[in-house]
């Protein structure tokens, strides 16, 4: 997550937020499942093999790579070497 | 979209207004009017001197329980400065373990090293810094203060506690020429965003309008300045130009719908479906002390009043753009017009758009116009002995 970034399950909305300063995006499962992973501790490709052994399929490389890439452009993660 | 979906949406969602009704996602609690500053284009109340007394810690927090309940889980923390309460810290704390994402909003006057420890300590989410303009000649004439290196001390507390920086430029006639150089020092401070939010007219500002209205030129080479400064910077700083109204022909959809996502709390307790909503004289707003946040959000007459499209009057209730806006904004509407009911007059459909457009064509007269302007109509400073009684119907026109 990048700074000031948190994610968090909000009963209300029945789903995932993403809060950020004085705003909000309300996540879908599969954005949820991409983000709570990103703990500064997993690599990229480790959690692309979680997600798969998750979700008991493969082949989901390119798809969470597009969402990573989208993610970073919005500033909701960053980068750790 | 046919006509007969949207007929059908519309008596779905008169039939049963209650499911419709979200939450209020945006909890804003406005802690106290008091503040060291005396800033000329604050939206805060003319008689807030006059205002009531403010609300007790332990009435803040049942605010914050109940609101956090119903599913809000933005808070913002203004005033006023909050800093002034001295309760903050177990505002924040409280506002922390309940799961909100808190957001102080302060002219960094009262910051100290020991606060911003503790407030950290409390789980503050994050800190908007405000500066009136890039120099502290300019930022403290517009202030009537001296607070300008005050301000440089905080950000560098803000940083040096890992918090993202985030500053506030409010921007009006006499500083959105200093464009650039206010850009810049948010460069050197290390600003991951920054709001150039331009003067919206109410409160003080409103009183202040002729003197701070923008000429439309200063609007299009302070836009230029920071596209280019977009262009060179990049992505590592974000920039919100929020355009005054004022020069638009459609209204902002103000607040997404009053009694959508935002609820603001006054000092005194009075409960806010818009930061302005004070001003509105024929509102009867509930307060949180003669009532539980959910029966004011849900069921209160004030919060109800301008839900859906039912309020409406012509041009916006046949109007096919009345649910991308709202009809604009109830506060422009009742200052301009009298009556809230009406269009936003910065609607060209609005039959009062030529308020708006008057206004804006003062602030294009020649320099010699304008030089008697400024005589005829001093700056009023934010201030208590300046507070004027707002009287009672009278909506009260910038002199």
């Amino acid at each position: 997550m990048a700074r000031g970034m948190r994610l968090q399950w909000e009963a209300v909305q029945s789903s995932h937020v993403l809060l950020y300063p004085e705003g909000m995006v309300k996540l879908n499962a599969t954005a949820a499942a991409i983000l709570s992973r990103c703990d500064a501790e997993r690599t990229v490709s480790e959690i692309i093999a979680d997600l798969e052994r998750a979700y008991s399929t493969s082949g989901l490389a390119s798809e969470i790579l597009a969402f990573l890439a989208l993610a970073l452009e919005k500033h909701w993660l960053e980068l750790r070497e | 979209m046919s006509a007969l979906t949207t007929e059908r949406s519309e008596l779905a969602a008169g039939a049963d207004r209650a499911r419709e009704v979200g939450p209020p996602l945006w909890l804003l609690l406005e802690l106290t009017y008091r503040c060291p500053l005396h800033c000329v284009f604050c939206y805060n109340p003319t008689d807030f001197a006059n205002v009531g007394a403010e609300l007790a810690t332990q009435e803040w927090l049942r605010v914050l329980r109940e609101a956090r309940a119903l599913g809000a889980v933005q808070l913002g923390l203004s005033g006023g400065e909050p800093l002034v309460r001295e309760d903050l810290e177990a505002i924040v704390a409280e506002g922390h373990a309940l799961g909100f994402y808190s957001n102080l909003i302060t002219s960094g006057v009262g910051m100290t090293e020991a606060r911003i420890g503790a407030l950290k300590t409390a789980g503050l989410d994050h800190i908007q810094l405000s500066f009136q303009d890039s120099t502290r000649e300019m930022n403290d004439f517009l202030s009537s203060t001296r607070t300008f290196e005050l301000k440089v001390k905080v950000a560098e507390l803000i940083r040096a506690h890992g918090y993202p920086m985030v500053l506030n430029v409010v921007l009006h006639r006499l500083n959105i020429d200093h464009i650039e150089e206010i850009l810049a020092m948010a460069e050197r401070m290390g600003a991951q965003y920054v709001e150039l939010a331009n003067t919206q007219y109410y409160g003080w500002a409103w009183l202040n309008r002729a003197p701070l209205l923008p000429s439309r030129a200063q609007l299009e080479r302070a836009e230029a300045a920071t596209e280019r400064f977009r262009n060179r910077v990049g992505s590592k700083m974000q920039i919100y130009f929020v355009v005054p109204d004022y020069f638009e022909t459609r209204p902002k959809a103000c607040m997404g719908g009053l009694g959508s996502v935002f609820l603001g709390i006054a000092p005194d307790g009075l409960a806010l479906p818009c930061h302005a909503a004070r001003m509105l004289a024929d509102m009867k707003l509930p307060n949180v002390r003669e009532a539980s946040v959910g029966a004011i959000w849900y069921e209160s007459a004030a919060f109800n009043r301008f839900r859906g499209t039912a309020w409406m009057k012509e041009p916006c209730r046949s109007c096919p753009e009345r649910y991308r806006d709202f009809g604009g904004c109830r506060c422009q509407a009742y200052l301009l017009t009298g009556d809230p009911d009406n269009a936003d007059p910065v609607c060209d459909l609005s039959p009062h758009h030529e308020l708006v457009t008057a206004a804006v064509a003062e602030a294009e007269r020649e320099a010699s116009t304008r030089a008697r302007i400024a005589r005829e109509q001093p700056l009023i400073f934010r201030d208590h002995r300046t507070s004027i009684p707002v009287v009672a119907g009278a909506a009260g026109r910038p002199r």
